[in-house]
């Protein structure tokens, strides 16, 4: 059985990095021409490892399942991506940045490598801005920021509403300029099946080609998986319809453990659902939280006659109107972190104030917002006493111009100007903080076989700030992994290519096949979406915003049934070898169905509330999480071991040299 | 509730041949997508064991580029400034006959059904879309350059292109100037970019000669139809790049 050794290095927290990269193996740059890369995924975890290997002068081969690399999900993040800059010398710092990640996290996270992130977070704004990356600026020419959850300063880069888009644009021309010298090679619309293990070293995937339907071997010397988060196991979330989990859980079922399944983000600001026939649900960007005050009625008639469309929320006065968050957390007031700001609103809607049809939806208004930019504007202007119409236009124009394409997104969707009526919003699905468990180096529990991005577990514990998610993946990408990967990579510089003739790849592709033909022969009669919403729904009913032992207790057997039900009766049309996509979706479903079932297990032996992880057993009397430090102050780790009941549990103990252990408060 | 018609193109991949073919969805409501009303489609060719219709997507939230449908002759369908994904069934009314076609263009050969093959936006980005630094982290400090909030707004507009296609689908003569002009004028914009932008202009629109593009006649529907309402003023600017180029090359 392999130990967790987190190989966190000693020294005082500031030097652990520095001393690490001087003390760790490194592959001279002639030999890394003889070395082998295998990167998977081309969100901003994948694309920018990718680039910068092949920089070094590795040999990259990169994966990624959409028709281009520049589609991965990263592209959809909207928001902004902090970095410990202190521009607007507010008193940030690399300490004050670790910190709120830590506290964000409800200490759950490893110190060591939070420190390292808050650490290069600067770099990576040099490196994009570099690139050409077009941050939003201020009329000085100066780069600007704004704020975001659960912290007291201002350190998010942004690009209007399309940060990850701009970003991941960055990665992608680095990595294009890599396809361009050869260094890496680019493998779209190929999804890798299984992880290949020789000598209990990860040396290569098994990958479906698309197009063709081809089952292919890769070798490489060693394998990063970027493959994302696996939010989609919820069916409905705000993940794109790709984003699946099969990557780290084909790797988790060759030994690579999984960690903290259960911490799964549930953002506060999304749009409502509408309707059973619903895909997806659409994230309103966080960042609105600066200028948006979150409100319900106070009454629970003007709630009902809102529902019921008798009674519009603009005519509802200020003195009814209910600021919860702002009457909750008056320090941090809107601008709680999310796992607070989602329970609030779940609060408030089940005790009867929810305001759209279904009762599940609260306001976020900008009509003061709009009110404060269009005075400030008027003055700026000079505009003597302008009208109330006139600060109302310019007021829309700073609103427009901050995040005009998010109000049109909502715009499209709902069909209501959000300028004129309050946006509405519910809590959905995000981001899943759990994910294969990596140390320091960012190296799996399988030697060889690397985990960056969304897709490992280190940074974020049991919550994720906001705007954390792309400064995590591109430190990784940029400035982790490329250096970490040298300490194994050294003891193949002699090695040679590797061989996919073997008998170990010939075994996992005939896995595969095996695999994907019981799924084309099963010729059951429903389809794999019917599975997939049962799964989703059982998960959010039981395993979502909040959990108790009853609950979790009959997800796992529902979880069961419904795989049961599954393997009997699921219809996947067409053939192996040709474009399927109904066959893609199979695939994933099917492991989905794997990791739901560990994802409650997970849920079940953690009877503390912790960040996103909230267990109505474990509360203070103001219905606040309460953790429990004494008991639980540890990661989970899980080792497959043949069926998601019988997985084992392996604990990392986190200790806190450098914070001291406080209940969260953000009152 | 809507019950509607849909004339849609099959064909089985890249070598065979196409078809239109017809289908009826019934009881599609308004406040659903068009993907949505797709997903419906499917459902029910499922559950009848026939092939589903293949199509590309992702983020269905207008910002991955992946959805590409041709809609009743127009690239992502009546509205204007929107992907496939975010129009919605109200557009439609009951009864409609509905024509579903794949980006048509010599460039982008189907793969399958409604399925096209855009590698080749890929290759003219490799050619030149970038600026060549490193990502060693060795820059220097974000803020050593104000870059005036005017420019920096003009390469943010030209930078939100999503490589959908659709200027070239909408284009009678299959032109991706649009396409290669956000990147080419993102990129000149910016001061970062400017060292590299004759060889990048010169790269770039030679490589989209090569993937068998159409030339620009000035028509404007490519704009028109896109998505994030990328500017004609981007081709002019690639012209001029292009030209300025050429003289001193
Ligand atoms: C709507 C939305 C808005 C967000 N906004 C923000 C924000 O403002 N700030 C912030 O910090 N974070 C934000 N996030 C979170 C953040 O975007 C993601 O956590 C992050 O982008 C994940 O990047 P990644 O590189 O790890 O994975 P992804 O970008 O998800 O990329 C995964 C890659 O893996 C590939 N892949 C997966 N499986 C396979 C397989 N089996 N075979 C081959 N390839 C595979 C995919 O093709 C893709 O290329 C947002 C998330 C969402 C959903
Ligand atoms: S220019 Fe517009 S239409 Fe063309 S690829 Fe870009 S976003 Fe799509
Ligand atoms: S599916 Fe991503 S833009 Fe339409």
């Amino acid at each position: 059985m392999t130990k967790l050794n987190s190989k966190t290095p000693d020294g005082p927290i500031a030097e652990k990095w520095t001393n690490h990269k001087n003390n760790i193996n490194v592959v001279n740059p002639a030999n890394k021409r003889n070395i082998d890369v295998i990167v998977v995924g081309s969100g901003l975890a994948g694309a920018s490892a990718a680039a910068s290997l092949a920089e070094m002068g590795y040999n990259v081969k990169n994966f990624c399942f959409q028709d281009s690399p520049r589609r991965a999900h990263s592209i959809a993040a909207q928001g902004g991506i902090n970095a410990a800059k202190n521009y607007q010398n507010d008193g940030d710092s690399t300490y004050r940045l670790f910190y709120d990640t830590v506290k964000g996290g409800d200490y759950r996270a490893r110190e060591s490598n939070v420190y390292r992130l808050a650490e290069v977070s600067a770099n990576i704004i040099d490196q994009c801005v570099a690139q050409g990356v077009p941050f939003a600026r201020d009329y000085g020419g100066l780069l600007d920021n704004r704020s975001f959850g659960g912290v007291l300063v201002s350190r998010t880069f942004y690009a209007k509403g399309q940060t990850g888009q701009q970003l991941l644009l960055g990665a992608y021309s680095a990595m294009s300029r890599q396809i361009n010298t050869g260094k890496v090679k680019m493998y779209n619309r190929h999804e890798m099946l299984d992880l290949v293990l020789v000598d209990g070293k990860a040396r290569g995937i098994i990958a479906r080609n698309l197009i063709t339907g081809n089952i292919e071997r890769y070798g490489a010397h060693a394998v990063v998986l970027a493959t994302g988060g696996y939010g989609n196991v919820f069916f409905l979330s705000t993940n794109a319809m790709g984003s699946n989990v099969t990557a780290a859980w084909r790797a988790h079922r060759r030994g690579a453990y999984f960690a903290n399944p259960c911490y799964t983000q549930i953002h506060p600001t999304c749009i409502p659902r509408s309707g059973d026939y619903q895909s997806k649900l659409t994230l309103m960007s966080e960042s609105l939280r600066n200028d948006g005050r979150i409100w319900v009625p106070k009454e629970k008639e003007d709630a009902i006659a809102i529902r019921e469309g008798r009674m519009k929320p603009v005519d509802l006065p200020e003195e009814k109107r209910d600021y919860y968050l702002e009457r909750r957390y008056p320090a941090f007031g809107n601008l709680v972190p999310r796992d607070v700001a989602s329970r609030a609103a779940k609060e408030r809607c089940d005790a009867g104030y929810g305001v759209n049809q279904t009762g599940e939806a609260v306001y976020l208004d900008f009509t003061a917002a709009i009110l404060r930019y269009g005075q400030e504007r008027a003055n700026i202007l000079h505009i003597k006493n302008p009208s109330a119409a006139e600060i109302k236009d310019l007021g829309e124009k700073v609103i427009e111009s901050k995040y005009g394409n998010l109000f049109q997104m909502y715009e499209k969707i709902t069909d209501e100007n959000p300028y004129k009526t309050p946006m509405m919003i519910y809590p959905a699905v995000h981001y899943t903080m759990g994910g294969l468990w990596v140390d320091y180096n960012l190296m799996t529990t399988i030697p060889g076989c690397y985990a960056a991005g969304e897709a490992n577990f280190s940074d974020h514990g049991a919550n994720r700030l906001g705007a954390s998610a792309l400064m995590q993946g591109l430190a990784d990408g940029y400035f982790v992994l490329p250096y970490t990967i040298g300490d194994f990579l050294a003891d193949d510089i002699r090695t040679g290519p590797i061989s996919t003739d073997s008998p170990e790849f010939e075994a996992t592709e005939k896995e595969v096949k095996e695999r994907l033909d019981s799924l084309l022969n099963n010729k059951g009669t429903k389809s794999v979406d019917f599975f997939h919403k049962r799964l989703g729904k059982v998960m959010w009913d039981k395993v979502g915003m909040s959990r108790n032992a009853e609950g979790l207790k009959e997800a796992l057997a529902e979880i069961r049934q419904i795989r049961e039900e599954f393997y009997k009766d699921v219809f996947v049309p067409g053939t192996m070898h040709s474009f399927n996509p109904e066959l893609e979706k199979a695939g994933r479903v099917a492991d989905f169905l794997e990791l739901g079932e560990l994802f409650a297990k997970d849920a079940l032996e953690r009877p503390e509330s912790c960040g996103g992880h909230f267990r109505e057993e474990s509360q203070t009397e103001e219905g606040e999480a309460l953790r429990d430090d004494t008991n639980f102050a540890f990661v989970s780790a899980w080792e497959w071991t043949g069926d998601p009941k019988d997985s084992q549990l392996h604990k990392e103990e986190l200790t806190f040299n450098d914070i001291e252990l406080k209940q969260r408060s953000y009152k | 509730m809507m019950n509607l018609t849909l004339k849609i193109w099959r064909q089985a991949d890249a070598k065979s041949q196409g078809k239109m073919e017809t289908f009826k969805v019934t009881e599609i409501s308004e406040h659903m997508s068009f993907l949505e009303m797709l997903d419906v489609l499917n459902e029910q060719l499922i559950n009848e064991g026939k092939d589903p219709v293949a199509f590309d997507h992702d983020c269905r939230e207008g910002i991955c580029g992946a959805c590409s449908l041709y809609i009743n002759g127009q690239p992502h369908g009546p509205d204007r400034a929107i992907t496939t994904c975010q129009l919605h069934m109200r557009t439609f009314k009951d009864g409609d006959t509905i024509y579903i076609e794949p980006w048509r263009a010599k460039a982008f050969p189907v793969i399958k059904d409604l399925v096209v093959d855009r590698t080749a936006f890929d290759r003219i980005m490799q050619s030149g879309g970038y600026v060549s630094v490193n990502t060693s982290g060795n820059t220097i400090d974000a803020n050593a350059i104000p870059i005036p909030k005017e420019d920096a707004d003009n390469a943010f507009d030209a930078a939100t292109c999503i490589g959908c296609g659709a200027c070239v689908a909408a284009c009678k003569n299959a032109s991706a100037m649009l396409f290669v002009s956000a990147k080419v004028s993102q990129l000149a914009l910016l001061p970062q970019g400017k060292v590299e932008r004759q060889d990048r202009v010169l790269n770039m629109v030679e490589q989209m000669d090569k993937e068998g593009f159409g030339n620009c006649t000035n028509t404007g529907a490519c704009s028109i139809e896109c998505p994030k309402e990328i500017s004609l003023e981007n081709i002019a600017r690639l012209n001029r790049e292009y030209l300025m180029a050429s003289l001193t090359k």
